[in-house]
């Protein structure tokens, strides 16, 4: 079952096209990596899904029918550009931002002990946000952006700005929530930091998708058939030992141990290389070299352009 | 629609919490009270007195204005112009002609003068006392009664002909227009500066995630128009309590001097007919004060109340949405200088034009200003106090505000829902412009 679906997206901006009859579907209950480098067009669909702005042509789907304002209520966003009145008293402020949620005063000032106290923030909530520290603060934005509960949780770069303690707090209240049934948006350009997150992932270069599905998928869908074994032993024989339908890419020795990454140009499997092996070293490890997204984006993005 | 309350109670408990609220709350009827306390001093003070030259060709008031400290009248039956002679050799300060007009009790009253015009309490106390006399002679007709008290007026002239201003009527009108001329630049730059705020905060994403930038907009505007109310109805509570206060208290200061008078008489009787006309001075110094408000109560006053409400919150709404689409083009204060200036031209040219409408508050002039909607607000309040405003003309004014009002609104909602979200881009017009099809 689809949340979100988005269906032939298009929005300019004056000449510019910043998204491009664009198709996504965004799974119930997944961690959804919305990636691709600066001025892809993320921000845009992200906001056209909050229905901060209005897009040119297509749709977005919630849960099959077309989105109106009142789902705003169950979407909670938390913006690349960060932000909170500096001069407003922080508890006043979420209670403020909660009841924009549609929540009700009492329920806001509930929830919002709940978590004040998980994040240990109780005793700052008559100060002003300037008198906060960054770190706090960006506590307070996590706070505010899933007091209200929301089905689905927009983060666009969530991990920026946040110091290594708080960045593994709020990754872990996410996948808490995620694993409770929130969708998780997670919008980036750093892939390496979701990687390990994301079920599902989008790749979007210059305002189009070029690919997505699940991270599994895309990247057994993209990997070369390489190999990394690892064994000590003379290092001749094993070369002249293989025949030419494995290419040896990469070796390197560290006294005793030899690391080699050699691709398989026919349809051979790990254990015919070890057949071959076997008898002349001693074979420490064996594994399949599975691409990182980042190599994949970098190689998406290049063939495109090529 | 329920979240704009939301909106509207955070933007005014925000501002009325803040201390530069509280102090200017305290400070303005300070600075209103000193405007009328310093007047009333210095009337007392002043051993100067003004003498006036009474022309009355309808024969009825002579000898029948008060005198005090401040003017002495003098009764002549001279032509105009050789005493207007005698104004400039400076013996009298200036010259009241009052000439019976055909068809009608009510005489014209005109006042010459030179360089200096003659005060308000002296305008008062010579329109009361003409006033006065007409009442008593109409005794119980009420037609002719509401006829005086509409009809009767007084009106300055410089000795070289021209008009200068009459009375009440140009207080009044200049003190509404300056109220709205105040209220608009003064809020409708908070209103500026609450979205400027909100845009460099980067907050403003946040709130639109929740809310539509309209919303967010109207809320702000309306939230900060309740700001200004709150003040405004602070200033006249607090300045009426100083008022008050200080006409008690000069009204004591005025009892004891009577008093001394007293103890002074009982030791020099012989001194009587001085002793009496002093106390008489300092009754009258109140009873100007008082008749102040008295002829206050002869303008079309429901008219101009109904009015001003109108004008007043029209043109706030009408230019605080103007301000608000500008302060979402901006990134910082220090850029808001190329918008605001034709923004604020109409309203500063209306206060610019104010003194040529006073001169004639039906002319054309007049007429342009007080339709078009971004000078309307002050010219129409300008224009009111002193009568003869058609009904047709009020009616039309007021629908092109509404208008205008809704016409900016329209531009500033287009605009400022894609200004906010501009970070870190200087605007052009041009741009804003371009924005309207976004």
């Amino acid at each position: 079952m689809n949340l979100v679906e988005i269906q032939n997206l298009s929005k300019s901006y004056s000449g510019h096209r910043a998204l491009d009859h664009l198709d996504l579907n965004i799974p119930e209950g997944s961690v959804f990596g919305l990636l691709g480098p600066n001025g892809a067009g993320k921000t845009t669909l992200i906001r056209i899904m909050n229905r901060i702005i209005i897009q040119d042509e297509g749709r977005v789907l919630w849960k099959g029918s077309e989105i109106v304002p009142s789902h705003t209520d169950l979407i909670g966003y938390m913006p690349e550009e960060r932000g909170l009145y500096k001069k407003m008293q922080i508890g006043e402020q979420a209670i403020y931002l909660a009841q924009l949620k549609g929540m009700s005063r009492r329920d806001a000032i509930q929830k919002l002990k709940f978590w004040f106290r998980k994040f240990e923030l109780e005793t700052w909530w008559k100060k002003k946000v300037e008198d906060l520290s960054k770190g706090m603060q960006q506590k307070i934005q996590f706070i505010v952006t899933i007091i209200h509960g929301p089905k689905l949780l927009i983060l666009d770069e969530p991990f920026s700005g946040f110091d290594p303690i708080n960045a593994n707090l709020v990754r872990d209240e996410m996948l808490e929530l995620n694993k409770n049934g929130t969708t998780i948006i997670l919008s980036t350009h750093r892939m390496e930091s979701v990687e390990a997150l994301c079920s599902h992932i989008a790749l979007i270069n210059k305002s189009k998708k070029i690919l997505d599905g699940t991270v599994r998928e895309i990247r057994n869908n993209n990997k070369s058939n390489i190999f990394e074994i690892s064994y000590t032993g003379e290092v001749d024989s094993f070369r002249s030992a293989l025949p030419s339908a494995y290419q040896i890419l990469e070796s390197k020795s560290e006294e005793e141990l030899t690391r080699m990454r050699i691709q398989f140009l026919d349809h051979h499997q790990p254990n015919d290389l070890l057949k071959l092996v076997l008898p002349i070293v001693q074979v420490r490890s064996l594994h399949e070299v599975i691409p990182s997204m980042e190599d994949i984006f970098i190689s998406k993005v290049n063939a495109v352009e090529l | 629609m329920s979240k704009v309350p939301l909106i509207i109670r955070r933007e005014y408990l925000t501002r009325v919490r803040k201390k530069s609220f509280i102090i200017m709350t305290i400070v303005g009827p300070l600075l209103m009270g000193l405007l009328f306390i310093i007047p009333i001093m210095l009337s007392q003070v002043s051993d100067k007195t003004s003498k006036i030259l009474v022309l009355d060709h309808t024969g009825i008031y002579k000898n029948k204005f008060q005198q005090n400290n401040n003017v002495e009248f003098y009764y002549d039956d001279l032509n105009i112009d050789s005493a207007k002679k005698k104004l400039k050799t400076e013996e009298y300060f200036s010259i009241l002609v009052i000439d019976q007009q055909p068809g009608t009790t009510i005489p014209s009253i005109v006042i010459y003068h030179g360089d200096a015009q003659p005060s308000l309490p002296v305008l008062m106390g010579i329109q009361n006392t003409i006033q006065h006399e007409l009442e008593t002679a109409a005794g119980c007709d009420e037609q002719l009664l509401g006829k005086i008290k509409n009809n009767l007026n007084v009106v300055t002239r410089r000795t070289g002909g021209e008009e200068t201003s009459s009375g009440v009527a140009t207080g009044i009108g200049y003190a509404a227009g300056f109220l709205i001329y105040f209220f608009i630049f003064l809020y409708g730059a908070q209103v500026m500066r609450g979205v400027i705020e909100e845009k460099t905060n980067r907050i403003v994403e946040v709130i639109i995630s929740s809310v539509k930038p309209f919303q967010l907009m109207m809320g702000k505007i309306i939230g900060i128009a309740l700001v200004g109310l709150t003040q405004f109805v602070l200033w006249i509570i607090l300045t009426s309590i100083i008022f008050s206060a200080t006409t008690i208290f000069f009204s004591q200061k005025a009892s004891t001097k009577t008093t001394q008078a007293i103890t002074v008489q009982a030791k020099t009787p012989s001194d009587e007919l001085g002793q009496n006309s002093v106390s008489a001075d300092d009754l009258s110094n109140l009873d100007m004060r008082s008749s102040i408000i008295a002829s206050i109560s002869s303008l079309p006053l429901s008219t101009i109340t109904i009015c001003f409400v109108i004008y007043f919150l029209g043109g706030y709404l009408l230019y605080s949405a103007l301000f608000a689409a500008i302060g979402s083009a901006v990134d910082s204060e220090a850029d808001t200088q190329q918008f605001m200036l034709p923004v604020t031209i109409p309203l500063i040219l209306s206060m610019i034009v104010s003194s040529s409408i006073i001169l004639k508050p039906n002319g054309p002039i007049a007429f342009w200003f007080s339709m078009f909607p971004l000078t309307s607000p002050v010219t129409m309040m300008i224009r009111l106090p002193f009568g003869g405003v058609p009904i047709w003309q009020i009616a039309l004014s007021i629908s092109l505000l509404i208008l205008g009002f809704l016409g900016t609104t329209w531009f500033a909602s287009k605009v400022y829902r894609t200004g906010i979200l501009m970070y870190g881009k200087k605007a052009s017009w041009r741009e804003l412009f371009r924005w309207l099809k976004y």
